[in-house]
């Protein structure tokens, strides 16, 4: 590899409205060739706006947008790049392997279609027509249109909406796949195991800006001191005498009924204390974990806890 | 856990041939009308079943040699059936189910896109005009040869004007509108815009309806070459409706 690789994705200062609304506000990102990049951030956060103005779908309003180099769109550009559209596309009418065959017909080295059907478990519908295919089906044939071109660059939003949990794992497997043999992957998501488990990098977005971004493990463990002791117990126990009981600077909460949370430097002392205070309490503490942050953690602790309209 | 050798995906991008493009979009579009049981009822079992009534039965008044009249006026319905009422509905229905847009992001060419439609619809009008042609031979139509150049150029002519209204209606309304306007649409212009019955109403010679019937009746009936005001009406109702189309049209 050079020693200044040209980035596969290079976004800066992309502004995006849709009439009074601003869907992107300003995002920057950088994402190096041959790794695996989440976008990460609730409903209505401007992740797809973004990849569709990447993919060539959207123009624009300001900033600027680069994918391998080449402006988005352009008829160079298309034939190496690779797009699942979010809820997929096809003919009403057409049986997934002719779409596929289709789609291949447009590339230089067409992966073998049938092959991709039989890995992505639609073997068994190939006499379906696509508007009788389950939510999950249509997007593994989009994604297999996403990937049938070998594609040095791949652009997948929501890639398991509405699939089963083994459809799920197909695509995570796909995608270390695709990683490994050196293909740049751009997803979108808003599920923290998904961008946790196949992401190099995590850009967490929210209203259209970027709010954090760095590797699974930067984003959930950069204080020493941010771990959690959780563990399970009769609800309503008073928190505060336990809070008492630790050492200054831990927090104490009943995170949901019964389910108890201690925040801090967590070390085998607090352990200890926290397992005294309960057997003084007459209960028995059950399921006790330490952990750090989660990225779901992060992300909530970003983008707030409430459920958006 | 699913595994792959490596190297199965090692990118190797490139867009495929172009005739090869040209050739799997039109036959995959062509396939696609030929497979769908409500297109085939428009576009071959409704022309059919009119040009063997307006042949035998003398209900409609219309010009002798009633057959030959007939089948120019049928052929002309059968291209509004495909090109316009067809094209439209598919198009809406292509539109919601995203397939515009998973096209466009392929490697295919946004001049192909178009291209492959059209060379699509010529393929399904040649089909039906060949059964009906077939048809009209077996009930009496003598054909003048001479006219068969002018035929296949109306006919081609007629196909992309109705084909550019057809995906400007078709481009920019939601697929149930689609479906019900062009439906009322392929009635109207078959009762009143010339097609069945000749209006001898001044504005009905403006439509392109009326145009590529009375065009073709002069190249299937006479033999000789349509005249220059039903050519130049449907040659602008077509520029104008494809114009206005690349700028209406959505992928979704």
């Amino acid at each position: 590899m050079s020693p200044n690789p040209q980035p596969a994705v290079e976004v800066s200062g992309l502004v995006k409205r849709y009439g009074s609304k601003t869907a992107v506000d300003g995002l920057d990102l950088v994402q190096q060739p041959g790794t695996v990049l989440a976008l990460l951030g609730p409903n209505g956060a401007g992740k797809t706006t973004t990849v569709e103005i990447c993919e060539g779908f959207r123009a624009a309003d300001d900033g600027t947008v680069r994918v391998l180099g080449l402006a988005p769109g352009s008829e160079e550009l298309r034939p190496r790049i690779g797009v699942m559209p979010q809820g997929g596309g096809g003919y009403p009418g057409i049986r997934a392997e002719e779409m596929l065959n289709l789609v291949a017909a447009c590339a230089a080295n067409p992966l073998d279609p049938k092959w991709l059907i039989e890995v992505l478990g639609l073997g068994g519908a190939v006499r379906t027509p696509y508007k009788r295919l389950s939510g999950g089906q249509q997007q593994r044939l989009s994604l297999a249109c996403a990937l049938i071109g070998r594609p040095e660059l791949v652009f997948l939003d929501e890639p398991t909406a509405g699939m089963d949990p083994q459809a799920r794992r197909l695509v995570w497997d796909l995608v270390g796949a695709l990683k490994d043999d050196g293909v740049s992957v751009l997803l979108t998501t808003h599920l923290m195991d998904e961008a946790e488990a196949l992401a190099d990098q995590v850009v967490i977005i929210d209203e259209g800006r970027v709010v954090a971004q760095g590797s699974p493990s930067e984003l959930t463990a950069h204080r020493a001191d941010d771990q959690q002791l959780r563990f399970r117990a009769r609800p309503g126990l008073d928190t505060s005498l336990l809070s008492a009981a630790l050492p200054e600077g831990l927090k104490v909460r009943e995170a949901t009924r019964g389910a108890y949370v201690v925040e801090g430097l967590i070390d085998p002392q607090v352990v200890s204390t926290v397992t005294s205070w309960c057997a003084q309490q007459g209960v028995l503490a059950e399921e006790l974990t330490v952990a750090k942050r989660s990225l779901e953690d992060v992300f909530l602790d970003l983008t707030g806890r409430e459920l958006r309209s | 856990m699913t595994t792959f050798a490596p190297g199965t995906f090692k990118p190797a991008p490139g867009r495929g041939s172009l005739p090869k493009m040209l050739f799997v979009h039109a036959r995959t579009e062509a396939m696609l009308t030929l497979r769908n049981g409500e297109q085939i009822l428009l576009t071959v079992i409704i022309p059919l079943a009119l040009l063997i009534a307006l042949s035998l039965m003398s209900v409609i008044p219309m010009p002798e040699p009633r057959v030959g009249s007939a089948t120019a006026r049928i052929f002309a319905l059968a291209i509004i059936s495909s090109a316009f009422t067809g094209q439209a509905i598919a198009l809406g229905f292509d539109r919601r189910y995203g397939v515009l847009k998973r096209l466009a992001a392929s490697a295919l060419p946004r001049w192909l896109l178009v291209a492959g439609r059209v060379c699509g619809a010529l393929v399904v009008v040649a089909l039906q005009i060949v059964l009906l042609a077939v048809t009209a031979l077996i009930l009496g139509w003598r054909f003048p040869l001479s006219g068969l150049p002018w035929m296949v150029l109306l006919i081609i002519l007629g196909t992309l004007t109705f084909g550019a209204l057809g995906v400007l209606l078709g481009g920019a309304l939601r697929a149930e509108i689609v479906l019900a306007l062009a439906n009322i649409i392929w009635f109207v212009l078959l009762m009143v815009g010339g097609v069945a019955l000749s209006v001898p109403v001044g504005f009905v010679h403006l439509l392109p309806s009326a145009a590529l019937a009375q065009a073709l009746e002069t190249s299937v009936v006479h033999g000789t070459a349509p005249g220059v005001g039903p050519v130049a009406v449907l040659v602008a109702w077509g520029v104008v409706a494809g114009a206005l189309a690349t700028r209406t049209t959505r992928l979704t």
